[in-house]
């Protein structure tokens, strides 16, 4: 059989089989720091913050940067950043929101207007937009050869501009309830549609990345490009796709959140890229490619949102906020290299 | 006459996990001499001087410096005490100045600020010296590798080194470059320096080399005087042991050509695009043949592997795989017309090494093992599983991550991702190094299975007794050219040995021609 030939490698299977705390912490601390903040904010704030309604309220918050983030979780996989998640979501959104209404004026902003095209239409183009600005992307990356860094840096300021132009410097606000109930429904009168769409997207993208040749072929591109290439993989092509992954996400999250503030802001999603690279990199994926995955990144993106607005409810100021936030990232890539440091 | 030597190591010994790296090694240098090194690859001349300039520590043996015992604890340290290497790939700033360079580190200063005049003027100083002319201030980016060479010897001068080493100084260099070379490095001799010039160019070492020392699987073999030896000799010394028996030689029936390639071509490397990397290379390979294609690091043969497999653009040249014609501009496509390669860097090249064994099997084959690109698990355990049994490859688990495998298995493991694709033509670069002996036994004997199966194998190896043992033909390349075409009867050591060095050429496998 394939295992216990020479005493060496049955050591080195006990050595791995024996419970080790640094790499169950490794595995599992981003969870354990996720319900430990849960559990401290109950405890400080028994009647408000452990109630169904908080809860599924800030799970909403964390579902449209939770979807990007999904989303960023296979650019970083392979080795990738995209800086300009959050004015590709604000295109999206406001391409959408005008072609929805027919129109970009701030006066015809009034409810029920709507030039057919439909929600169905309108999430379309959104995601749409979002692929082409990935694409785009995602080509000057692996045919130019350069640095997604400074691609995305580009789009990040690129998209904006358009953003600001499409929609005239303003939102485009006021919709229907068709336009609305994907981002402001609950299920039930409780579950948040929104947080349905995030847990869902995170399924599918967890398949396709454990149990796909695709999802294996992300992995070995950040985890040896060379190597990938030299094992007869299209780099290039599976490069582009993660880049048209995320700009999917961003387009689709570009609907949610009009769809949820009920308004298409050109300044959406300004410092979006910093949550959702948190998120990621909380959740444990390396960004150097080639190690993690989506369960951490859902477990990121919620830890981030329960910090928020724990924190709020705790009446700490935003400013605080960042600052807090900002030493967790450190701590966070820190904690993972530490549980990674014996296991190599 | 006797003189005292500048420099005497004795008895030096330095163990690796695994390897014996130097047993009992013996080298001296004396004042005012040129003493070459030499050795195949993997003999340990490097290893010896990196003991020498504190890059390693000896296990046992004594180093002399001008009779005094000294213990060279770090590459600083060597440089106090006027021990200099300068490398095959030159440790310069690319954005510094010829006089930042040399003085690096050790700037003429007042409270801290640099004195940029005196700078310059020590600088040209020291190219005076060297009767070259390089201005101070300009930038080594600008530089020929024959003149950043320079700044590295003047760097050596401005420390006052007493030995310099020269790790193939003239790899990279044209004739005249390397005429300008030998002069300064008869005018260091006439200073009274010692310089230890490593080389794996015959006719260098003989024009330039007072004396010759040879190291063989890191012993000692012998120190000779050049003027009373001939590089016959000396080639002898560096491959003349006995092919070692454990390859095991099996019976092979070459059948039809399988893969054929025709006036291969390709000029520029990253650092010189200028250089000639392979002129007009034609060959082939039958089904179930062995050949082994050997040359000196640097010859052309690995980038011959990456031209074929598709992994580097070549500039000119066809191949035909089974007589017709394949497009390979890729490992894709290279893949598609039924080949496999086994890279030369494992690490680098070929593992995913945060991936476990199961993945880094099927990477190449994934597709086998998916349907409607889902991976089915229990295909895939049951194919790598079938592998990891054939190669007997030793580890825990499937899920074991390919990093905490021994480099043994670790081939192992990149080999059976190719058999799992079933190639036709499988091209193994440097198939066994740094792997022990039993695990180099065992690929030794599945090479000799794959052949028998059908598989036409193209080796490439440094080690001149694999080479020997495992092929039925041998191609050897000496920079960029195939330069000889020899049968299993045909090859000795010294013929092969004679060719890698370009001391001589059987060809008449040259240019293509229609038959």
């Amino acid at each position: 059989m394939a295992g216990a030939k020479g005493a060496a490698p049955a050591e080195a299977a006990a050595r791995q089989n024996r419970f080790s705390l640094r790499a169950f912490m490794g595995r599992f601390g981003a969870l354990i720091f996720l319900l430990a903040l849960v559990i401290f904010f109950s405890a400080l704030k028994p009647n408000s913050f452990p109630t169904p309604l908080n809860l599924f309220n800030i799970a909403r918050q964390a579902s449209i940067s939770g979807l990007v983030a999904i989303g960023m979780t296979f650019v970083i996989l392979t080795g990738g950043i995209d800086l300009s998640v959050g004015s590709l979501l604000a295109l999206s959104g406001i391409v959408a929101a005008a072609v929805y209404k027919g129109g970009t004026g701030l006066l015809d902003t009034t409810a029920g207007e709507t030039s057919g095209v439909g929600v169905g239409g309108a999430i379309l183009i959104a995601c749409l937009v979002g692929l082409a600005g990935g694409f785009a992307q995602g080509l000057t990356i692996t045919k130019l050869k350069i640095p997604p860094f400074i691609v995305t840096l580009g789009g990040l300021s690129a998209f904006r501009g358009l953003t600001l132009l499409v929609g005239n410097g303003g939102p485009i606000s006021a919709f229907d309830d068709n336009f609305k109930f994907l981002g402001q429904g609950r299920i039930g009168e409780l579950v948040p549609i929104p947080v349905i769409i995030f847990l869902g997207a995170a399924v599918i993208a967890h398949v396709i990345l454990r149990y796909t040749q695709y999802g294996r072929y992300v992995y070995a591109v950040g985890g040896n490009p060379e190597a990938a290439r030299l094992s007869g993989l299209n780099t290039g092509l599976i490069i582009l796709s993660v880049y048209m992954i995320v700009g999917l996400m961003s387009g689709f999250g570009g609907y949610m959140l009009a769809s949820r503030l009920n308004s298409a802001e050109a300044i959406a999603g300004v410092g979006l890229e910093l949550t959702v690279i948190a998120s990621v990199v909380i959740g444990g994926t390396s960004l150097f490619g080639g190690e993690g995955g989506v369960f951490g990144t859902v477990i990121g993106s919620l830890l981030v949102n329960v910090l928020t607005a724990g924190l709020t409810q705790l009446n700490v100021i935003s400013y605080v906020q960042q600052i807090i936030i900002g030493l967790v990232i450190i701590f966070a890539v820190f904690f993972d290299r530490f549980t990674k440091a014996r296991r190599s | 006459m006797n003189v005292q030597p500048i420099l005497k190591m004795e008895g030096i010994s330095k163990r690796f996990p695994g390897v014996q790296a130097l047993h009992d090694v013996h080298l001296e240098v004396l004042p005012g001499e040129i003493h070459g090194l030499l050795g195949e690859n993997g003999a340990g001349k490097s290893t010896l001087m990196k003991i020498l300039s504190g890059v390693y520590r000896k296990d046992s043996g004594r180093v002399l410096l001008r009779d005094q015992e000294i213990e060279v604890n770090n590459p600083h340290h060597a440089q106090t005490l006027g021990i200099t290497i300068i490398h095959q790939e030159l440790n310069l700033m690319p954005n510094l100045t010829v006089a930042e360079n040399v003085f690096i580190g050790r700037e003429p200063n007042r409270f801290s600020f640099v004195q940029w005049r005196k700078l310059h003027e020590q600088t040209r100083q020291l190219t005076d010296r060297l009767g070259i002319h390089l201005p101070p201030t300009t930038p080594v980016r600008n530089l020929s590798v024959a003149e950043r060479q320079m700044v590295e010897i003047a760097r050596a001068l401005s420390v006052k080194s007493q030995i310099i080493i020269m790790d193939e100084p003239t790899s990279a260099l044209t004739e005249n470059e390397v005429e300008h070379l030998f002069d300064i490095m008869r005018d260091l001799k006439a200073q009274g320096l010692g310089v230890i010039f490593i080389s794996h160019r015959m006719d260098e070492v003989f024009q330039i080399c007072d004396r010759i020392t040879v190291l063989r699987d890191g012993e000692f073999v012998g120190t000779v005087q050049a003027s009373e030896s001939s590089a016959d000799e000396v080639i002898r010394m560096m491959v003349g042991r006995p092919v070692a028996e454990f390859f095991g030689q099996g019976e092979s029936h070459p059948g039809d050509v399988v893969l054929e390639v025709r006036n291969l071509s390709k000029t520029g490397t990253s650092e010189d695009p200028q250089k000639r990397v392979l002129s007009q290379i034609s060959f082939r390979l039958r089904r179930g043949e062995i050949v082994g294609l050997a040359g000196l690091v640097g010859s052309g043969r690995t980038d011959l592997a990456r031209c074929i497999f598709g992994v580097d653009p070549r500039d000119e040249g066809e191949i035909y795989v089974n007589g017709s014609p394949a497009a390979i501009h890729s490992p894709r496509d290279a893949i598609r017309a039924g080949m496999g390669m086994v890279p030369e860097d494992r690490k680098l090249q070929a593992l995913f090494l945060a991936m476990s064994v199961q993945a880094n099997t099927s990477m190449a084959s994934l597709g086998d093992v998916a349907q409607w690109g889902f991976i089915s698990g229990g295909r895939e355990r049951q194919v790598v599983g079938s592998y990891v049994e054939k190669l007997n490859i030793r580890l825990a688990n499937l899920d074991q991550r390919a990093l905490d495998l021994s480099g043994g298995n670790q081939q192992k493991v990149v080999i059976s991702r190719w058999l799992a694709l079933k190639p036709q033509i499988l091209i193994m670069d440097e198939p066994t190094r740094g792997i022990d002996v039993g695990a180099k036994a065992e690929v030794h004997a599945l090479m000799r299975q794959l052949a028998q199966e059908g598989v036409a194998i193209l080796m490439i190896s440094s080690e001149l007794p694999e080479v020997l043992a495992m092929s039925d033909r041998i191609l050897v390349m000496h920079e960029g050219d195939l330069v000889g075409e020899l049968t299993r009867e045909e090859a000795t050591p010294e013929r092969v040995g004679a060719m890698m060095t370009g001391e001589e050429s059987s060809l008449s496998v040259g240019k293509y021609e229609e038959a």
